[in-house]
């Protein structure tokens, strides 16, 4: 029983990683190779398309402009979502189930179903292809996650601390500066990965609010590469790679948080 | 205004200062997802042409809707939709199934499986379409050109991004299952495909599921891999719903006429994600039980 | 009914833990066999052996004289008792009983008679369109019976089946396997950790420690002549005192035990043995006295008629019989 299975399990890692692997391993070969399965493992290995990626398109932008927004977002729907989550996780009223009903429904909203009035309102406000044009829309997305992943982790933090400190005289500021905050950082800082990662490979809003490549995210930059007279996959999937670096980075970095992160009821997809 | 009953014993955190924290929050989400979700259904009900901004923005009640009926692109589009819907979630199903089980008897490689998770969960959609796009375009037969060709790469690569999650929920819901049941099956004489049959598939049914409405709810509203894969060719032939809403916004600038099928696709998520809540929130019940 | 021959069997887990270690062990047709033990000692390991719910490393397994060693458990013809009852919980209780005699192929007119018959001698009748979840504890317990009695099998396993009992249902489900023992004449082979329970049921019992068999055989025989220290002390409730044998016999090694019940209290002169009482427990038919020897501190149990005045810190002298002492040298 157990060898079908340890059979399967390979597999299943093989056919995860393999166009992985062959993406990689294809940044690496010269144009003119690329289609030659045999030439892919067998090098020659070139840095070629990564030059051509930042020295001639300029691939800095785009990921300039994804840190950028992504950052932004997180910052705000942390904060905002945070301070929300916190309230929602220790006051207890009748409004609240509501209100997290709510916020969850929020989350279900079909991304398509709003680009037309994002789109409308944007325009008439003038952010359309800037960064808070971004931002703005991801926070349809984002608040929800943060307030939820937040209002499940505040609950499960004993609110013996926070009341000691009442005790001792402090503020509600004062307590969620310096004893909220930082107890809760494992929490903060998951939900911020998260929402990092969901803004890094969020596609259809940068599509629909963006005009030109000053301000395209990275994987708009990588959806309407154009070549001059064919479609160069080499540097394609140079962008590939670098598009994925980060946040590949930060799942083996953060792994158990991350997991942690999902399994609190994100898995979003 | 009726005084909230409620409890709190943080002392500084009075319901004054208790809503001031909530309210931001609220307000954004009202702003960017409440105010324009309504705005659309409201939207839906116009005539509204960006190429043509001399015709104003009249009212004309449901006539986008009577269009949308008629529409034969749409046709086409809901049918792709619903195409590709039963086609990648009976994929992942299944092979999820499998993967699930093998999962649950190994007895380590836990950690793999959890790497494997994240992976296809980090990998940003777009990628995982354009690396599928280039392992396909490498062959000698043009997949892309072939209206029902077309559609194999892109089940496969929503397959590898999805099928590793639907494999982690079935696992949880897997493992559930007291392993006591398989001994008292195997004294009572049931083969493995018995015991599969009578005491496996039974019990992961509620997992099975809320796997099921999960996924279809995503792929309902499908977009990134099929604009990246196809654009939605040849032609219009592997063109979703999400996607045509989209060309017909963006592209072809009708903002009214895309409202309505906006407000099409949210009452079809609407309705799928109230079904989920409710298979969902059951088995928590039943698993209380 | 079968008999069941446990041939030089071991189990060694993949890591090197030896579950069980070389036992041989012949259960008679129709015997009634309990297999006790602390936790580790292999107990349940060598009913899910015989079971077939694991394989043996080596030895052999035979039931009725059938070699059964690389069958699977659905080829046994064995039924078990699970200590979590192991109820299909999805199906109804006559679905739980039907289930085996489904799986071997059963006539559906010839199960329908047989679960209801069984059902019925079990008092559980009126339950067989209900769930598990809608059952007592009690009431479970008399399904998972059911569903091995209209199996009509060859032996019953029973693994730690009242552990999850409160101690009055413990006794009344006690009684009716013994009873239904004596009805069926089945071959049983029950497991428990409970000493007493071991004694009351078995007509013969079988100690088990760290995989291996301590000693074998009536329950009388174990405790009027226990093999070894460790079976001296496991049957028997208050446990067998051991002191040190120097304490009565001048220059004798090793130690000697005699039980709570063989000990009389006396004046201090009256004997060379003298303790003081440290606590004195009632459970209303007897007495039992928690001692300390005077001469090495050691803690000494006695039994003491229920009416007799003994006060704690008093002194008091310890008469032993001689034909009542186990000497082992560990």
């Amino acid at each position: 029983m157990t060898r079908w299975t340890t059979r399967l399990a390979v597999g299943a890692i093989i056919i995860t990683a393999f166009p992985l692997v062959w993406m990689v391993l294809a940044s690496f070969t010269p144009e003119s190779h690329l289609f030659e399965s045999r030439a892919l493992w067998r090098g020659p290995f070139v840095a070629d398309h990564y030059r051509a990626l930042f020295d001639e398109r300029n691939f800095w932008i785009p990921i300039r402009n994804s840190l950028i927004v992504a950052a932004m977002t997180t910052a705000l729907a942390v904060t905002l979502g945070g301070a929300c989550a916190y309230a929602l996780a220790r006051m207890r009223f009748r409004g609240r189930y509501t209100i997290l009903a709510f916020v969850l429904a929020v989350s279900m909203f079909p991304q398509i179903s709003l680009v037309a009035p994002l789109y409308l309102l944007l325009r008439e406000a003038g952010l359309i292809n800037t960064y808070p044009g971004l931002v703005l829309p991801y926070l349809t997305f984002a608040m929800p996650l943060t307030i939820w992943l937040l209002v499940g982790y505040f609950r499960q933090l004993p609110p013996d601390v926070e009341e000691a400190a009442a005790m001792d005289g402090a503020g509600l500021t004062r307590t969620l500066v310096e004893i909220v905050a930082p107890l809760a950082w494992p929490g903060i800082a998951t939900t911020a990965i998260l929402t990092f990662v969901y803004c890094w490979n969020e596609f259809l809003f940068a599509l629909s609010f963006t005009l030109g490549p000053e301000r395209y995210t990275v994987p708009v930059a990588i959806a309407l590469f154009r070549g001059q007279y064919q479609v160069p996959w080499g540097q394609i999937l140079a962008a590939a790679v670098v598009a994925t670096l980060p946040v590949i980075v930060l799942v083996v970095l953060f792994q158990r948080r991350i997991t942690q992160g999902l399994t609190a009821g994100a898995v979003k997809g | 205004m009726a005084p909230h009953i409620w409890r709190c014993k943080i002392q500084g955190l009075t319901p004054g200062r208790g809503w001031l924290l909530i309210l931001p929050a609220l307000a954004a989400i009202a702003l960017v997802a409440i105010a324009p979700m309504a705005w659309t259904v409201w939207e839906s009900l116009h005539l509204h042409d960006l190429r043509m901004p001399w015709l104003g923005r009249p009212f004309i009640g449901i006539d986008n809707y009577v269009e949308a009926l008629s529409d034969v692109r749409l046709r086409g589009a809901v049918l792709h939709t619903a195409g590709f819907v039963l086609l990648s979630v009976t994929v992942e199903l299944l092979l999820g199934l499998v993967f699930a089980l093998a999962m649950s008897r190994a007895l380590r490689g836990r950690g793999l499986i959890r790497v494997i998770v994240l992976m296809s969960w980090a990998v940003p959609t777009v990628v995982a379409a354009m690396i599928w796009r280039f392992l396909f375009e490498g062959s000698a037969f043009n997949w892309f050109a072939d209206p029902a060709a077309a559609w194999v790469p892109i089940v496969l690569a929503d397959a590898w991004k999805m099928t590793p999650f639907v494999a982690l929920l079935l696992l949880a819901g897997l493992e559930s299952i007291d392993p006591s049941l398989y001994d008292a099956a195997r004294m009572d004489g049931a083969s493995d495909w018995r015991q599969f049959r009578e005491i496996t598939l039974p019990l992961l049914r509620p997992a099975l599921l809320v796997a099921i409405l999960f996924r279809a709810l995503d792929a309902f509203r499908v977009f990134d891999v099929i604009y990246v894969l196809t654009g939605g060719g040849p032609g219009t032939s592997t063109e979703p719903i999400s996607l045509y809403t989209f060309n017909t916004l963006l592209q072809h600038l009708r903002f009214g006429y895309g409202s309505a099928l906006s407000v099409i696709i949210f009452a079809v998520t609407f309705a799928l994600a109230l079904l989920y809540i409710r298979v969902a929130g059951r088995t928590l019940l039943e698993e209380r039980a | 009914m079968a008999s069941i021959t446990v041939d030089r069997v071991s189990r060694i887990f993949p890591g090197g833990h030896a579950g069980v270690r070389d036992v041989s062990l012949e259960v008679a047709d129709g015997e009634l066999v309990v297999l006790v033990g602390p936790s580790g000692s292999g107990k349940s390991t060598l009913l899910r052996l015989i079971a077939g719910l694991e394989s043996a490393t080596s030895g052999r397994i035979l039931i009725d004289g059938r070699d059964a060693t690389n069958a699977p458990p659905q080829a046994r013809d064995l039924a078990m008792v699970f200590q979590s009852y192991a109820l299909y919980p999805h199906k109804t209780v006559r679905e739980n009983l039907a289930f085996g005699l489904r799986m071997h192929r059963v006539a559906p007119r010839e199960i329908d008679l047989r679960v209801q018959g069984v059902a019925e001698s079990l008092q559980i009748g009126a339950l067989l369109d209900r769930r598990p979840a809608q059952l007592s504890g009690g009431q479970r317990q008399r399904v998972a019976l059911g569903r091995a009695i209209v199996r009509e099998p060859k032996a019953f396993l029973f693994d730690e089946p009242l552990s999850n009992l409160d101690p009055a249902l413990r006794l009344d489900t006690r009684a009716e396997i013994a009873l239904l023992h004596r009805r069926l004449g089945a071959t049983m082979i029950y497991v428990t950790h409970d000493q007493e329970e071991a004694m009351k049921l078995g007509q013969r019992i079988v100690i088990l420690k760290d995989g291996r068999i301590e000693q074998a055989g009536p329950p009388l025989e174990i405790y009027r002549t226990p093999a070894t220290l460790f079976a001296a002390r496991f049957l028997g409730s208050p446990p067998m005192n051991i002191i040190d044998a120097s304490l009565l016999e001048a220059g004798r090694r090793g130690v000697v035990g005699f039980r709570p019940q063989d000990v009389t209290l006396t004046e201090v002169e009256r004997t060379g043995l003298a303790a003081t009482v440290a606590l004195v427990e009632t459970v209303g038919s007897e007495q039992h006295v928690h001692l300390r020897l005077d001469a090495d501190d050691t803690r000494v149990i006695a039994v003491a008629p229920p009416d007799r005045t003994i006060p704690v810190d008093s002194r008091v002298g310890l008469t032993l019989r001689r034909d009542r002492l186990h000497y082992f040298t560990p």
